[in-house]
């Protein structure tokens, strides 16, 4: 009955796929990627679009024209505003806040940072994101042309005829004059490249920040990651990260770490982009004792934990490490770099740069496993640190004993970062500012670099800095492997295994009473011992009594 | 003991015919007939649970982190089912062992410092065994001790803390569980243990009869030479409630 059904919605499935594929195939900009086909509108036929723009704002002011509530949707989203609200925590976060691992804040280096917003022209952090909807970027979402960038230093402006020879895109290629009108004539819905643009480059390049987000993901194979596999399902972002009125699922500040509702009613959930949202949370065929085992674990090991056994997979490797404490050598009065990490596609990557400090690389990292309610609570500018001992940058909540944890994989970054000698909290840094006498970067001088940036956003500094050691967590999420490499039970059911740091709870393979088995073992070999020697005995005595 | 009334609760479930022809002859000494003291089930029961006890041992130990000879998910696979399977056999044989009145071959015997005396002293020195073995009284007192011990402290131990275990998502989400499990781990293993150590002697005691191998070919046929009282013998004779091979 059960079975039949299933078929029955197979079957649907395939349908629904063939058609929407074929539709899909006829529209014009000919999208590809699952999970944004459906379009009814040729924008190519559009009056409004079929003219030159002279830049950005002219282009989404034609958008607005239809779309007339899409700006204000935007100016709503996270991608705009840059600030989460957590409502569990009382912290105020987002990127216009929080201090990181990596460049470590955006306040102070906008015009770099917000190459990045979906809007054009935040120069300013303290004083929010430009009011007027036509400053938001439809483009760098909806292009279809895969030609729509932003210059990596200019606040989120695209290059336009004049473009400097030296300028750079968002993902540190050779900045190019775009065709505005031929790219509003394309658009449709986002598909990897857009996304990626931004979020496959986080921390000033590719797969830097997130280790499970690298350029590799444009065009995965299977092996790097079944959802997304150029040959196989081809998701778009969007297939998971599901959105009403431009705003998305899916968030790394106040994580869903377990989803008890599955895939509710077909078609009803647009509103999270767990695993447990396609796969149900008893997704392991129960025909076998391992896959009603698996089916338990589902409600204390979150699916990433298994079925991402290492992340920077494909060949682009993330930074692990980050040493400010070294930055600003210099060789000869000029800055200078080293290149002694070998990716696995034969580049070097940089292990030191004089406006960076130190870098250690990774590729296929085995994550750091650590229970996880979805709670992270952030070491904010005006947390009072202890500079003796390693600070956790953002502080990841869940323990054994919490029915709402799981155990989650991370990428665990290691930062060493400045930090106010005096008052004991971490401090902002002006690292851009090419025509600034202050911005690191240039200058090389971290006190007018601290100083400026402290200035800028307005928090206390004594003037005195120092460097401390710091940990960041990456919950690790894409990159799903085929499931014949996730993990087998030994991986974490052993002595030496994945989970043998993670404290406060039994796990059989893993865990023992040390006494009870020298006990065991002892009172096992007394046994052995005893019943040879008795049957020696047995031997000698029956010989002597012979004769 | 030997209360001819029981003959018929006992055996009345199994009738092969008593062998007539003298084709064994001379095989048990004296008074001694050779009977079948073992019914075909309790040699099934026996041998069943043996292999099932070893088998959930070696999973056992493998899934402890002693070694790890078999992927884990392997030795989760068959130390449920050889748990599943363990538990339905007991479950029989305690039925078994009421409906035939056998359970009462566990009581408590008289008699048990001679046979501890005997087996750390007279074996070697070459005495007779001070225990005879009966249709009745198929194990000596030491026996019934061992057997009851494992049949109502290490047996229960280990399955009620094996199914506890077992069934542990079930309980899980429950206050103190996370208390909870180590306990019934700590046990499990602790109980294990025990019953390695009764196996290992429980297999050395079988080389202690008249060979090495005589007990245990008694337990693959079921028959051996056992002393019948001249009422035991006719009643058999006359009833063929038990093989006897003359
Ligand atoms: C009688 C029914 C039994 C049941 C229901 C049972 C069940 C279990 C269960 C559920 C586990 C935990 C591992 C897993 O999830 O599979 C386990 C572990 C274990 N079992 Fe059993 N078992 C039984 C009998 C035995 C026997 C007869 C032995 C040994 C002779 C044994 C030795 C062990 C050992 C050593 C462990 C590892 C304990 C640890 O390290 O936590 N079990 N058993």
């Amino acid at each position: 009955m059960r079975k039949s059904a299933t078929a029955l919605c197979q079957l649907a499935a395939l349908l629904f796929a063939l058609t929407t594929g074929s539709i899909a195939a006829l529209a014009a900009d000919g999208q590809d990627h699952d999970g944004k086909s459906g379009g009814t509108a040729d924008h190519a036929k559009f009056e409004e679009l079929n003219k030159t723009f002279a830049s950005g704002p002219d282009v989404t002011r034609a958008c607005l024209s239809c779309h007339n509530k899409a700006g204000d949707q935007v100016m709503h989203s996270i991608h705009w505003k840059w600030e989460f609200q957590n409502e569990k925590t009382g912290q105020t976060l987002g990127k216009s806040h929080v201090i990181n691992a990596f460049c470590g804040n955006v306040a102070a280096n906008e015009p770099r940072c917000t190459s990045c917003h979906v809007g054009y022209g935040w120069t300013d952090m303290a004083a929010g994101p430009p009011k007027d909807e036509t400053k938001v970027d439809c483009l760098v979402c909806h292009d279809r042309t895969g030609t729509y960038t932003k210059i990596a230093t200019a606040a989120g402006m695209p290059p336009l005829d004049p473009v400097s020879p030296k300028a750079q895109t968002i993902t540190g290629a050779p900045a190019k004059a775009l065709d505005l009108g031929k790219i509003a004539r394309s658009v449709g819905l986002p598909g990897r490249e857009n996304c990626g643009q931004c979020h496959f480059y986080g921390g000033g390049g590719d797969n830097v920040k997130h280790g499970d987000l690298s350029s590799v993901l444009f065009e995965p194979t299977k092996a790097v990651d079944v959802h997304m596999d150029k040959d196989g399902l081809n998701f778009a972002c969007s297939k998971c990260h599901v959105s009403t009125e431009h705003q998305w699922a899916g968030s790394r500040y106040d994580v869903k770490a377990i989803d008890t509702v599955g895939t509710g009613k077909p078609g009803a959930r647009r509103d999270v982009a767990t695993c447990e949202s396609c796969h149900g949370s008893s997704p392991h065929p129960i025909g076998t004792v391992a896959g009603i085992k698996l089916n338990n674990h589902t409600g204390r090991v979150a699916c990433q934990t298994c079925h991402i056994p290492s992340f920077a997979r494909g060949g682009v490797a993330t930074k692990t490490k980050w040493d400010w404490s070294t930055a600003g050598k210099l060789k000869e009065g000029a800055p200078y770099h080293e290149e002694d990490f070998t990716q696995s596609d034969g580049s070097h990557l940089h292990t030191y740069l004089s406006t960076k400090g130190g870098f250690e690389w990774g590729e296929n990292v085995t994550p750091y496993y650590a229970w996880f309610d979805g709670q992270v609570r952030y070491t904010l500018s005006d947390a009072t640190i202890d500079p003796t001992k390693t600070v956790e940058i953002n502080r990841i909540k869940g323990s054994p004993d919490d029915p709402n944890s799981r155990i989650w994989p991370f990428k665990r970054m290691e930062g060493r970062q400045a930090y106010d000698a005096k008052l004991n909290h971490l401090v902002y840094n002006h690292v851009f500012g090419p025509d600034t006498d202050s911005a690191f970067w240039t200058n090389f001088d971290w006190d007018k670099a601290i100083k400026a940036a402290m200035e800028h956003v307005g928090v206390d500094y004594s003037g005195e800095y120092g460097f401390v050691d710091t940990l960041m967590y990456w919950p690790i999420t894409h990159m799903v492997a085929p499931k014949d490499d996730a993990l087998a039970c030994a991986e974490c059911h052993a002595r030496d295994g994945r989970l043998a740091s993670l404290a406060g709870f039994y796990m059989p393979g893993r865990d023992h009473f040390s006494w009870l088995d020298i006990i065991g073992y002892l009172a096992i070999a007394g046994a052995l011992g005893g019943v040879i020697l008795h049957s020696l005995a047995r031997v000698m005595m029956r010989g002597r009594t012979k004769h | 003991m030997t209360d001819k009334n029981h003959y018929h609760d006992i055996r009345a479930q199994e009738k092969p015919p008593v062998i007539k022809k003298k084709t064994r002859q001379g095989l048990c000494p004296g008074q001694n007939h050779y009977v079948m003291i073992y019914t075909r089930y309790e040699r099934f029961w026996h041998w069943s649970q043996a292999a099932l006890i070893f088998a959930l041992f070696f999973t056992g130990l493998n899934i402890h982190g002693t070694f790890s000879l078999i992927s884990f998910k392997l030795a989760v696979t068959i130390h449920t089912f050889a748990a599943i399977a363990l538990i339905v056999l007991w479950i029989f044989t305690t039925f078994w062992n009421f409906t035939t009145g056998q359970w009462r071959q566990y009581l408590f015997k008289e008699g048990i410092f001679k046979i501890i005396r005997f087996y750390a002293y007279g074996i070697i020195v070459g005495e007779p065994h001070p225990y005879k073995k009966g249709l009745q009284r198929k194990q000596n007192a030491l026996q019934s001790l061992a057997y009851m011990t494992f049949m109502l402290i290490v047996g229960p131990a280990l399955w009620s803390t094996g199914i506890i275990y077992l069934l542990y998502d079930l309980w899980r989400d429950m206050p103190y569980a996370g208390v909870l499990l180590p306990i019934i781990a700590f046990l499990h293993t602790a109980a294990a243990f025990m019953i390695a150590i009764f196996v290992i002697v429980h297999v050395y005691m079988t080389t202690t009869g008249k060979s090495v191998f005589h007990y245990v070919k008694t337990m693959i046929t079921g028959y051996d030479c056992v002393e019948l009282t001249e009422a035991e013998e006719a009643y058999i004779r006359e009833t063929q409630s038990v093989s006897m091979i003359e």
